[in-house]
């Protein structure tokens, strides 16, 4: 199970947590002008990376609040937590644990 | 080739069976190949097999960067079914259901496929519905599911609890005669010893590390971990690292790799004669011929290229096998383990052609990719050797997603594959 350190709460269990899939997608400001390959990117395409992985958690069990980490998938360890609306950060080289 | 068969095996017993050879050779890569699959799970040496042996290529080599069988083949639950819901499903998994029926055979090698019959338990007026819709449209396609009641469920399948004071009791369940298990092992080693013997290179240790393009854009040649391979064709069918080797060609697809654990139990005597599956309480059992009860479940809620996952999942499945069969509730588990599986926003996999001329995919099964493994290797070898898509996985398109073609049995079932 993860450790999660949520931005507002501290480090909580996995279980108090909801995934919520790559962060800094954002939905396009007038979907109207896209094409069908553009919906399509927006809707499916992921960048599914084995490294750093910007993502979203919500906090549900807990403040309820949205967040985002930065966790590398080929370790599970956490990198970088911070909060929506926050640029992602830049990591030093190597990937180092927070 | 050393043929397998009763006659054979009594010979070798007459010398102590230290007469056999090995099942297949550990060559040294070629400089080219007009053939390259990458990836020696079941699918991708079954690609490998049907490449040669229906396609009559000769010169192909399969890519491994561990071992054969390794990775997903050798870490799934062995659960064979084809009872899809949408026509483009049927027919594709049941072409593989068709292909296990006589794999043994074919390869001549026992992969111990075994129709014990999957049943598929209701436990809401929802999951009756669904379950009845499911009969209904596996019959028009030719697929067969049947209804049974509780009782008839509990004479199936004698360890079920169908008790009413459970917290979901069981209401009926889907049973498709025709499905069951295999041995895992047995496929990748089957299709790894055939293929052989048809002169494919099979060169593990030998991982990917970069896809050249020609000016046209086409593939050229594989950069590996034992050098450069040149070659026009490469098939990719490497389960949850897909996204990892189509980025080497600039193909972006719609897949997250997410971690599906199992665990098997200590082995005991045969207790259970079939496979049961409840995707409301999330859990599948079956029993191997080995006596271990395997079990497995949803995946963890994470996308991870670990092949491990949280500890929690594994118990909350274990809650459910113990209220359905509360005999099993002092059993001790033996081992539990993690694959990598990719997973499509419709949950349907991707079979065919990507934009890059000379490069094929086989990818997103995502938590089923087992019950498929020789109808996706036939497919893939088909599509490969023609250059365009075999009726049976035209539809299992990546532009399906451009194009709104979305066979959504992600929808269909909601969960567990």
């Amino acid at each position: 199970m993860l450790l999660i350190p949520c931005p507002y709460c501290g480090e909580r269990p996995e279980l108090e947590f909801v995934y919520g899939g790559q962060a800094h997608i954002a939905r396009p400001a007038d979907p109207s002008v896209l094409n069908d390959q553009e919906w399509a990117e927006y809707l499916y395409m992921r960048d599914n990376p084995k490294g750093p992985h910007a993502e979203r958690w919500r906090h549900t069990h807990g403040c309820g609040r949205f967040f985002n980490l930065v966790r590398d998938t080929s370790s599970d360890t956490v990198l970088a937590a911070y909060r929506t609306g926050q640029p992602r950060p830049a990591l030093p080289a190597g990937g180092k644990p927070r | 080739m050393q043929p397998f068969s009763a006659l054979s095996l009594f010979r070798q017993g007459l010398s102590g069976q230290k007469g056999w050879a090995p099942q297949w050779r550990s060559p040294e890569p070629k400089a080219e190949y007009d053939a390259v699959v990458i990836g020696g799970g079941g699918h991708g040496l079954g690609a490998a097999y049907y490449l040669a042996k229906e396609h009559g290529l000769r010169n192909i080599a399969v890519l491994e960067k561990g071992w054969i069988g390794g990775g997903n083949t050798g870490r799934n639950t062995t659960i064979i079914r084809s009872n899809y819901l949408f026509d483009e499903s049927a027919a594709l998994y049941d072409h593989a259901l068709k292909l296990w029926e006589g794999l043994s055979q074919t390869l001549n090698y026992n992969v111990m496929f075994s129709q014990r019959g999957v049943l598929m338990l209701a436990h809401t007026v929802h999951d009756v519905q669904v379950f009845q819709r499911h009969i209904h449209a596996n019959r028009v396609n030719g697929v067969d599911n049947e209804w049974l009641t509780p009782e008839a469920a509990k004479a199936f399948c004698p360890p079920l609890n169908i008790a009413s004071n459970i917290r979901y009791p069981v209401l009926g369940g889907a049973l498709q005669r025709r499905g069951g298990t295999a041995r895992h092992d047995a496929v990748a080693w089957g299709y790894a010893r055939a293929a052989d013997a048809l002169g494919v290179d099979i060169l593990q240790n030998c991982e990917v590390t970069g896809i050249e393009r020609d000016a046209a854009g086409a593939v050229a040649a594989v950069e590996t971990s034992r050098g450069r391979i040149r070659t026009r064709k490469v098939g990719v069918s490497a389960a949850g690292h897909t996204s990892v080797v189509l980025g080497m060609a600039g193909v972006r697809l719609p897949l997250e790799s997410y971690p599906l654990q199992a665990l098997v139990s200590e082995p005991v005597k045969p207790v259970f004669p079939c496979v049961v599956m409840s995707n409301t309480i999330h859990a599948y059992i079956s029993q191997s011929d080995k006596g271990e009860l395997v079990i497995g479940a949803g995946t963890d809620v994470y996308t991870s290229y670990t092949q491990r996952g949280g500890l929690h999942i594994n118990t909350h499945t274990l809650d459910a096998i113990c209220e359905l069969f509360p005999q099993f509730r002092r059993m001790r588990m033996l081992r539990n383990w993690g694959g990598i599986v990719d997973v499509t926003p419709d949950r349907s996999p991707i079979l065919g052609k990507t934009p890059v001329p000379g490069l094929y995919v086989n990818c997103g099964w995502g938590t089923g990719g087992f019950k498929a493994t020789p109808g996706a290797g036939h497919l893939l070898a088909w599509t490969m050797a023609k250059d365009e898509p075999h009726p049976i996985n035209a539809p299992f398109t990546i532009e399906r997603f451009r194009d709104g073609y979305l066979i959504d049995e992600a929808a269909a079932a909601a969960v567990a594959h």
